[in-house]
C-alpha cells in the first residue's frame, strides 16, 4: 500500500514513462504550480507587511498571475502531446495490421492451394506439417483481426448497424461450426430456449463476433468432458443469454480486470496458453454499443457462467438503419 | 468457359487465385492494376470480376464506378476482395453496385470460389 502511494509521488519516474520531458509533464507542472501559488502568497504576505504600497503588491501579483498562466499552457500542451501520441499509437496499430494482412493471405491461400489441389504430391506427413503451418498462420489472421477490431474501439469507428435479428437464429447458425472442436475436446453443448422469444436490436456481425468469443472461451477454459450449457431467456426489455460452463473459473482478485484489454487469469494460462486476452474487451465493447449488458459469475475450479442481454426491438417492424458511433 | 477477372496489385496473390480458379475449370485473366483492368474487361467481357480496392493507376471504387457506368459492363458481377475493411468501405463499395465485399484474410481459397459459383448462378446473364 505505502510502495503503491510512493510509486504514485515519484513524479520524475512517472513522466519517464510517458515519455515526456519534466517541462512537457503535466504531473509534474501541476506539483510546481502548487508550489509557486503557495510560496508566492506567503511572499505576498510578506511583501505587504514590509512595504505598504499597493502598487506593489499589485505588481507581485500580476507577475506571478503570468507565471502561473505559462505553466497552465504547459500542461494543457503536455495533455495534448499524450493525446495524440495515444491517437498515433492507435493508426498505427491499425495500419499495421491492415499492412500484415497481405502477407497473410499469401501464406493462407498457398496452402490452400497445396492442400485441396495437390495434396497427392505430398507425404501424410508433409501434409500434418502444412497443416501446422495454416493453424499458426490462422492464429496470426485472428490476432491482427482482434488487433484491428481494438483499435476501431479505440477510435470509436466500430460502424455497428442496428438490425432487427433473432437471438436464436443467430445461435443456431453458429453452433453447427463448433461440432468439429467440441467433438475433439468431448465437450458437450446443450441449447435450452425457454419460450418464444421476441426480436433484438444489434449489429448482426457484432453479436455473431461477441457469441464466437464467450463460446470460444467455454470451451477453452472448460474441463476436459466438461459441459456447456446455453440458455436464452426474456427479462423486462431485453432477451438474455447465459453461457455457462463447468471449467477453472476465474480466482476473485482477477474478477474486476477481466473486461479489460490483454488481461489474463493466471490460473487460466495453466490450461490454455493460447490466446491474447482481447476476447472478452472486444465483446464488451460490442454489446455496450448496442445499448445491452454483460457480465459473468464464476466460482474458481466451479465454473463461469457468462450472460449478455440486449435490447428487444419495441417497434417489431420499422428499420432503423442508423450508426452507432 | 466463364472468364473470371481478378483486379490485383500482388503478383503472388494474383497467382495463387489463377492457379486455383484453373484448377475449377474457369478462365483467369488478371490485371495488375485498375486500368488495365478496365481495359481487359472491354475487351475480353469477363463473367465476373474480383476487384480488389488499394490498386495502382485507378482505385477499384474508380474501377468499380466506371464499370457500373458503362452500359457493355454494368451487368458484370463485381466481389471485392480486398483486405481494407472499415464499415464505411464496405458501404461504399456495395452502394456503388458490388455484389459482394469479402475479406482476402478472412476466406479460404474455396470459399471464395463457392461465392463465385454462387454469384454466377444468381447473376441474370444477358450475354452469351
Ligand atoms: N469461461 C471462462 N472460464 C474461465 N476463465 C475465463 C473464461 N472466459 C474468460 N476467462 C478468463 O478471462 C481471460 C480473458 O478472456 P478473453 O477472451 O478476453 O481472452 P483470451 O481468451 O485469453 O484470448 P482471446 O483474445 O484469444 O480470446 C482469459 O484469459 C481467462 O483467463
Ligand atoms: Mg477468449
Amino acid at each position: 500500500m505505502t510502495k503503491k502511494i510512493f510509486d504514485h509521488l515519484n513524479i520524475a519516474n512517472h513522466c519517464r514513462q510517458c515519455d515526456l520531458p519534466l517541462w512537457q509533464c503535466p504531473s509534474f507542472l501541476i506539483v510546481l504550480t502548487g508550489l509557486v501559488t503557495v510560496v508566492a502568497m506567503i511572499g505576498t504576505y510578506f511583501i505587504a507587511i514590509k512595504y505598504t504600497e499597493p502598487e506593489i503588491v499589485a505588481l507581485i501579483v500580476i507577475i506571478i498571475t503570468g507565471f502561473l498562466t505559462i505553466i497552465n499552457y504547459l500542461i494543457i500542451q503536455g495533455f495534448e502531446k499524450l493525446a495524440e501520441a495515444n491517437r498515433l499509437k492507435t493508426e498505427f496499430v491499425s495500419i499495421a495490421s491492415h499492412q500484415l494482412r497481405t502477407p497473410l493471405t499469401g501464406i493462407k491461400w498457398t496452402i490452400n492451394l497445396m492442400m485441396h489441389k495437390q495434396s497427392d504430391q505430398f507425404t501424410k506427413e508433409q501434409l500434418k506439417r502444412l497443416k501446422n503451418i495454416e493453424q499458426s498462420n490462422q492464429r496470426m489472421i485472428d490476432l491482427v483481426n482482434d488487433l484491428l477490431n481494438v483499435s476501431r474501439i479505440e477510435q470509436k469507428r466500430l460502424g455497428l448497424k442496428s438490425k432487427t435479428i433473432s437471438l436464436e437464429k443467430t445461435l443456431k447458425e453458429i453452433l453447427p461450426e463448433y461440432d468439429v472442436l467440441a467433438k475433439a475436446t468431448h465437450t458437450k453443448i446443450s441449447l435450452d430456449i425457454k419460450k418464444k422469444l421476441p426480436l433484438i436490436v444489434v449489429d448482426p456481425q457484432g453479436i455473431q463476433l461477441v457469441i464466437h468469443n464467450l463460446i470460444d472461451n467455454a470451451i477453452r477454459y472448460n474441463k476436459p468432458k466438461g459441459q456447456i450449457k446455453i440458455r436464452l431467456s426474456k427479462k423486462p426489455g431485453f432477451v438474455r443469454c447465459e453461457i455457462e460452463d463447468q471449467g477453472v473459473g476465474i480466482p476473485d482478485q482477477d474478477k474486476k480486470n477481466i473486461f479489460q484489454k490483454f488481461f489474463r487469469c493466471r490460473n487460466a494460462l495453466k490450461y490454455q496458453t493460447e490466446g491474447t486476452g482481447l476476447g472478452l474487451f472486444i465483446a464488451k465493447a460490442i454489446i455496450d454499443a448496442s445499448k445491452g449488458k454483460i457480465n459473468f459469475r464464476s466460482q474458481e475450479g466451479q465454473g463461469s457462467t457468462f450472460w449478455f442481454e440486449l435490447p428487444i426491438n419495441k417497434k417489431q417492424k420499422t428499420k432503423n438503419k442508423k450508426h452507432l458511433f | 468457359m466463364k472468364i473470371i477477372l481478378f483486379i490485383e496489385d500482388e503478383p503472388n496473390l494474383q497467382k495463387l487465385v489463377g492457379r486455383f480458379l484453373e484448377e475449377e475449370g474457369y478462365r483467369a485473366i488478371s490485371a495488375l492494376n485498375g486500368e488495365i483492368g478496365l481495359q481487359l474487361t472491354k475487351k475480353m467481357k469477363p463473367d465476373l470480376i474480383l476487384l480488389d480496392l488499394i490498386t495502382p493507376k485507378k482505385d477499384g471504387f474508380e474501377v468499380l464506378q466506371e464499370l457500373k457506368k458503362d452500359e457493355a459492363t454494368k451487368d458484370i458481377p463485381v466481389i471485392i476482395l480486398t483486405n481494407l475493411e472499415g464499415s464505411a468501405d464496405v458501404e461504399k463499395a456495395l452502394s456503388l453496385g458490388a455484389t459482394t465485399y469479402l475479406v482476402k484474410a478472412n476466406y479460404e481459397l474455396n470459399e471464395v470460389v463457392k461465392k463465385i459459383k454462387d454469384t454466377l448462378k444468381h447473376s441474370s446473364k444477358p450475354k452469351e
